[in-house]
Order: structure tokens, then sequence, then C-alpha cells
């Protein structure tokens, strides 16, 4: 039996859970945008050309890093959440964040050296 | 800061054998939607980085990507991938609509659950058919 409830937290779960909600928005929005671009093509099929010159436009790089800023942010929030529900040991959950923090950082330099060092 | 602990208002049984608990369906969405989103971070952001860098660095790029899915075993983890952003896209937006108060009452949670599981499913399937 479940007896005493215990207060834990440093109290950011709302911040967290409306970066969710907002990041989850700016996702769909990017999704429903490439969708809504692949049909105005008419069903011609994608070609290298036309995949460079899509992302060679400026706008469509700054939107398209935004997406992915929003895709790591919604990763971190939703990842911790698994490691603190399943990772019971300090230890091992602080090491898995520190790992995909880093891994997002490094998805971060990574998503830079795509988007503008196209040709 | 850890708070001392109260008692709670009536003791409350704790009952978690996960293989003797019929799960709703409602529950085998969520887990799944857990599941979905570790695979997108997992396998989804790397493989769509390189294939996004390695499509756009030339033509021969472009086809590099291409060939590189159509192994079986490749075709698999594209299918597997492209079930967990289905999946998490979906269940995602039946998430944001619960949160506008849409589909609250139990019967319509379980109708959406079971929307989101299928249709998801079908996506899946139609993605399937292009790939083989």
């Amino acid at each position: 039996m479940v007896t005493q409830k215990v207060g834990v937290g440093a109290h950011y779960g709302l911040r967290d859970w409306l970066a969710q909600r907002i990041t989850a928005v700016v996702i769909t929005l990017y999704v429903a945008l490439v969708i809504v671009m692949m049909f105005a093509r008419g069903g011609e099929p994608v070609d290298h050309a036309a995949w460079h010159s899509l992302f060679a436009r400026g706008w469509f790089r700054v939107v398209s890093f935004v997406f992915l800023i929003a895709v790591y942010y919604h990763a971190w929030v939703g990842l911790r959440n698994i490691f603190m529900d399943y990772v019971k040991p300090t230890g091992v959950r602080l090491l898995l964040q520190t790992l995909v923090i880093c891994a997002l950082i490094g998805y971060t330099g990574w998503a830079i050296q795509v988007l503008w060092g196209i040709a | 800061m850890p708070t001392a602990p109260r008692p709670v208002d009536r003791p409350r049984p704790v009952y978690l054998d996960l293989f003797h608990i019929r799960q709703p369906i409602p529950a085998i969405v969520s887990i799944l939607h857990r599941v979905s989103g570790a695979l997108l971070f997992l396998i989804g952001i790397p493989l769509g980085l390189w294939a996004l860098q390695t499509s756009l660095l030339s033509a021969e790029g472009f086809e590099r990507v291409h060939d590189a899915f159509t192994s079986p075993l490749a075709k698999l983890v594209l299918l597997v991938l492209a079930w967990s952003f289905f999946h998490h896209l979906i269940a995602g937006v039946r998430h944001l609509l619960a949160d506008v108060h849409i589909g609250l009452d139990l019967p319509a949670a379980r109708r959406s659950a079971a929307i989101a599981f299928v249709l998801a499913l079908l996506l899946t399937l139609a993605v399937g058919a292009r790939l083989w």
C-alpha cells in the first residue's frame, strides 16, 4: 500500500510541459508545409536539382533549422521523462541525460553544417 | 527540494505487474508513443541528418541515399522509422487535442486511441507497399 507521498522536483514541470506542446506544434506545421510543397509539385518526382534548389533558399534553411531545434528540444523533454520514469539509479540517469544533451548539441552543429554548408 | 512525506487521503494499492494488467487501448497507444519517440531519437535524427547531408552534397550523393535503402534490412529499418514517425505524430496530435479538451470522455478517448493506432499502421503499410 502507498501510505506516504513525497513532493520532489525543481518545479520546472510546467515549463517543460508547455515547451513539449509548442515544439510539437512547430514540428507538425513543418511536416504540413513539406507535405503541401510535395503536393504542389503535382506528383513530379524529386531529383537532386529540385532538392538542392529547395534547400538553397535562405528562408527554407532558416525554417528547417527552427524545425530541427524544435525536434531536439522536444526529444530532450521526452527522453528526460522516460529516464525519470524508468531509470532509478541517480548516477545512471545523470549519465544518460548527459549523453543525450551532448548528442543534441552535436546534432545542432551538424544541422548548421548541413544547412549552411550547401554549395 | 523534497518535502516531508504526507499521508495520502486513502491508502492506494500497488499492483504493477505489467504482464497481468490487461492494458486498455489508450495505454497501448501511450506506451507506443514513448517507444516510437525513443526510436526517432536513436535512429531517426542521426539517419535523417546523414541522409539530408549526403543527398544535398551532389547528384551522386542523392543516388547514394536512394541506393542505401534497397537492401531488405535497410527497408525494414525505414519501415520501423516510418511507423515511429506516423504513430508519434498522430498520437501527439491526439494529445494536443486532449489538451484543448477535445475527446476527453472515456468512449471518445478509446475511439481516438484506436484510430491513431490503426491509422499509423495503415500509413506504414502504404510506405511498405512503395518500398517493396
